[in-house]
């Protein structure tokens, strides 16, 4: 992909536009390499309790990698939580950028739609960068970038499902509903969702457990990657339209007559 | 852990969501000992009772009777 086409999220640039999440990363060793081959630049990670026994430093990885870290507030389920779990972030890593997740539910780990509202104008209002993890619904997303989310993050089915995504026409409207980057979260399960999430219009895409999961995480990690580019590519040359007759490739005229 | 510190009503110290022997006064550098982080304790967050204290507080913030500290760090994560 040339070097111009970067993406500009809260006035940084981005040249790759594939975003990785660290979860379900059977070893460190593997996610430092997926994060090698992805080319990925923005890597979300979570804040939990100390564990002294841990081993190896998640932290060291990451700054070895050389990428950016966006950290989110998984796990959160209410306003409350997620903004002061982002206070703590932002004292960890010094870093104002957060990935806003609110949880509604256990079993699906759907948004809570007002939650979220509420977290984010708290957020921003204490000088976040908030992305925030949404439901594909065009009218929450715009409500969200309304009130000044840098960008937004709609899953394409439930996280961690590999469903892909099960609603690609409201995707599409919700990058016509809003001016700031849509970045599809959530969902992915295989290349090809990422290369569609692309295709629809977003800006970029996030895998997680699509990646880490999958039987030889490099080589997926490798995947994703093309696909978002392959899928960049395609949405920017314009597809041709859907037909339901063929239309034949090949004039038709100087065609022999053998009778 | 101390008996007496769960004797007769007296108050905890929760560090992580077990009880310490840390007692009222003590800083949050203690704290962060007691959970074997060195000196520089990188990509770590401490808040008590739900307020983030900042790192430049960890030398001289004291610790109230039956405070509540959460110290997180970096995980794996989506």
């Amino acid at each position: 992909m040339s070097t111009e086409d970067t993406l500009t999220i809260a006035g940084r640039q981005l040249r790759s536009r594939l975003l990785l999440g660290t979860g379900g990363f059977p070893s460190l060793e593997l996610l430092a390499e997926a994060i090698a081959v992805s080319g990925t630049e923005l890597v979300t990670v979570a804040l939990r309790r100390v564990d002294p026994a841990a081993r190896g430093s998640l932290i060291d990885v990451l700054a070895d990698a050389g990428v950016q870290l966006l950290p989110n507030t998984a796990g959160c389920f209410t306003a409350r939580d997620a903004v002061i779990t982002a206070r703590m972030a932002r004292e960890a890593f010094a870093t104002d950028w957060i990935k806003l997740e609110v949880i509604g539910d256990e079993d699906t780990l759907l948004p809570d739609a007002p939650e979220l509202l509420r977290a984010a104008e708290e957020l921003l209002d204490e000088g976040f960068v908030v992305l925030p993890y949404t439901t594909d619904d065009p009218v929450l997303a715009r409500r969200l970038a309304d009130l000044g989310c840098a960008a937004v993050m709609p899953l394409g089915s439930p996280i961690g499902s590999g469903m892909g995504i099960r609603n690609p026409y409201n995707i599409a409207l919700i990058r016509e509903a809003v001016d700031v980057p849509v970045v599809l979260d959530a969902g992915v399960g295989t290349a090809s969702d990422a290369a569609l999430a692309m295709e629809l219009g977003c800006d970029a895409v996030m895998a997680a457990s699509a990646i880490a999961r999958a039987q030889d995480p490099v080589s997926m990690a490798r995947a994703m990657r093309a696909a978002v580019e392959a899928g960049r590519l395609a949405q920017r040359a314009g597809r041709i339209p859907r037909r339901l007759y063929a239309t034949a490739s090949t004039p038709e005229e100087g065609l022999p007559d053998f009778s | 852990m101390r008996a007496r510190t769960l004797l007769g009503g007296a108050r905890v110290i929760m560090l992580n969501g077990q009880t310490s022997d840390l007692s009222a006064g003590a800083t949050i550098r203690a704290a962060l000992a007691q959970l074997g982080l060195d000196a520089e304790a990188r990509g770590v967050a401490v808040a008590v009772d739900g307020e983030v204290v900042s790192r430049s507080k960890w030398d001289t913030y004291t610790l109230p009777e039956d405070a509540r500290i959460e110290v997180l760090t970096a995980m794996q994560g989506g």
